[in-house]
């Protein structure tokens, strides 16, 4: 009799692989086939994958449920916008410089609201993004309350008007879809052995040898800087900051929560399932004003009812089945 | 030098004190079972020894060095591994991959996959494989305690009651599996009710009451003992 062997994919998963490259490709050609407007909604649903899909492996996987991610994206604004001030650099250069200084400030900031479990970790991740804030505000030499504008020679450091947007485009891109991508190797990897473990049980996974508290450090250091980068990015897109928009905890942190829970918290496809129906709700919405905000309450409230684990948790519950596979399945020789 | 060494031991939630200057030495490749009443402390006897629960006073000692505020995880890469008695599966994954987290996280050396597929076979779970741990039955379950323990390649094995529940085939081929266990050289403390089975593998019988250590020795002995009566018949049977 020969041996079982361990495959990471199925057929069903490698078919949709396919599909998902061909999207990737077409995503990827946008700008030939797309108007200004509509590249800078792939723009920003590009944003909110990434955002939404790096709040589900530091809250779905990692247990660290984060109400302060806007504290990161409001540091990336605020660090690029100072590289461009002061020291005159490119605005898109300053995006990885904005991940190393978040990294660096992500760790003591873990040191402190690690502390806390629970409820009091999420508020206590709040209250140091309102800190966050409340700093930025008090810096007049970066436009204090009020905020100011990327003056316009930095943007035109980036060339003239079509080739700053297929700049900012293929930037957005690559960051976005680079973060997915980490994020799925980090999950079929032995530290995503791990996470998946802490996602389902703590207890037992430390009692297994799991080292909990390194993993949720590094996933918290390495979430706070990704999400750092993609918020210089974000505020290289708008041209403008302030200390109310670059740290809103509405547009970051809460819309994100909202993907992640509708479309499936600890799953990698949930969060893309749910920021493609925010954003089909929102362009049907927005028109409605504040209902809008009182349909989006609802729906979240209807669907935790009744798929707490999301709409793709109701796919997996019926079907095992993955389009981005990061389990084991054992294959049975036949005799 | 024995393997496991408790040395008084105590620890209290709020008034209630579970353990009470708990001492115990288990030497290298015994069998020791463990019997007591329910809320006896047997459980948080288990959560000591592993460091899920630090104890107030006492010092735990492994292989040679003390342990007492090494962590869970350290303890697993040192060569503890337990099975909880409420089951404690990764729910949204497979029996394999459930126990892949043992074979590639705890003390194991060399090739993790191929380590999880012999102890999945070893422990009968094979035909499971693919089983999501959150769709089996209470009994897959404890066995998946168990199974995923083992792949961690532990020197000192806990178990907490796996028996419970079992049909007298099941037993029997449970018993099979713990004796091949003990055989490699795998230290084992069993927590069970079920005393038919733990008397027919145990070495050492320890008799746990209130937190404390009431008696400890021979099986037959200890379940003679006047002790274990009056604590499972009460003093009227002394009579």
């Amino acid at each position: 009799m020969s041996e079982p062997t361990i495959v990471r994919s199925t057929r069903g998963s490698r078919i949709a692989a396919s599909a998902v490259l061909v999207l990737v490709a077409a995503i990827a050609a946008a700008p030939w086939w797309a108007n200004s407007a509509d590249l800078r909604l792939i723009t920003e649903i590009l944003f909110f994958l990434a955002l939404a899909s790096m709040w589900n492996l530091l809250a779905g996987y990692a247990g660290l449920i984060s109400v302060g991610q806007h504290a990161y994206v409001g540091l990336g604004g605020y660090m690029m916008f100072s590289c461009v001030l002061f020291w005159g650099m490119n605005p898109l250069w300053s995006i990885p410089l904005a991940g190393l200084l978040a990294a660096a400030v992500s760790v003591p900031v873990a040191w402190l609201v690690f502390r806390l479990k629970g409820a009091y970790f999420a508020i206590g991740t709040w209250v140091v993004a309102e800190v966050f804030r409340l700093l930025a505000a008090q810096m007049s030499s970066l436009g204090g309350g009020s905020g100011l504008s990327i003056p316009v020679s930095a943007m035109r450091a980036l060339g003239g008007r079509t080739e700053r947007e297929l700049l900012i485009y293929f930037t957005a891109f690559a960051l976005s879809l680079g973060t997915l991508l980490l994020i799925w190797l980090v999950l079929r990897s032995r530290v995503g052995l791990a996470l998946t473990a802490i996602r389902d049980n703590e207890v037992a996974s430390s009692s297994l040898g799991v080292r909990i508290g390194r993993i949720k450090l590094g996933v918290y250091v390495l979430v706070a800087a990704l999400t750092a980068m993609l918020g210089a990015l974000i505020f290289v897109t708008k041209l403008r900051i302030s200390p109310d928009a670059a740290f809103s905890m509405n547009d970051w942190t809460v819309f994100v929560i909202f993907i992640v829970v509708i479309g499936g918290i600890g799953t990698l496809e949930g969060p893309i399932i749910g920021t493609l129906l925010y954003f089909l709700l929102r362009e049907f919405l927005a028109d409605l004003g504040a209902v809008y905000l009182l349909i989006l309450g609802a729906m979240a409230i209807a669907i935790m009812l009744v798929a707490p684990r999301g709409l793709w948790g109701l796919i997996v519950t019926k079907w095992d089945f993955a389009v981005f596979p990061v389990g084991y399945r054992v294959r049975m020789p036949r005799d | 030098m024995a393997l496991l060494g408790l040395d008084s031991l105590r620890k209290s939630y709020g008034a209630l004190a579970v353990t009470q200057d708990f001492s115990l030495q288990v030497e290298a490749g015994d069998l020791v079972g463990i019997l007591g009443p329910n809320g006896a402390g047997k459980t948080t006897l288990f959560n000591l020894i592993t460091g899920t629960v630090r104890p107030d006073s006492g010092r735990v000692q492994f292989d040679g060095r003390d342990v007492t505020t090494v962590d869970a995880s350290q303890r697993c890469h040192m060569g503890i591994a337990r099975s909880f008695q409420v089951p404690h599966p990764f729910v949204g994954m497979t029996v394999y991959e459930n126990i892949l987290v043992g074979a590639t996280f705890g003390r194991g050396a060399g090739d993790p996959r191929r380590r999880a597929l012999d102890v999945m076979q070893q422990t009968g779970m094979a035909a499971r494989a693919n089983t999501l741990a959150g769709s089996l039955t209470l009994l897959d379950r404890k066995r998946l305690e168990m199974a995923r323990a083992l792949a961690a390649d532990p020197k000192l094995l806990l178990l907490d009651e796996i028996a419970g529940g079992l049909t007298d085939s099941e037993c029997v081929s449970l018993l099979e599996t713990i004796r091949d266990i003990h055989a490699t050289g795998v230290t084992i403390i069993w927590i069970e009710h079920v005393v038919h089975a733990l008397m027919s593998v145990a070495k050492r019988l320890v008799v746990v009451d209130f937190g404390r250590k009431v008696i400890e020795g021979v099986p037959a002995e200890v379940m003679a003992s006047s002790a274990v009566k009056s604590i499972y018949m009460g003093e009227d049977a002394l009579d």
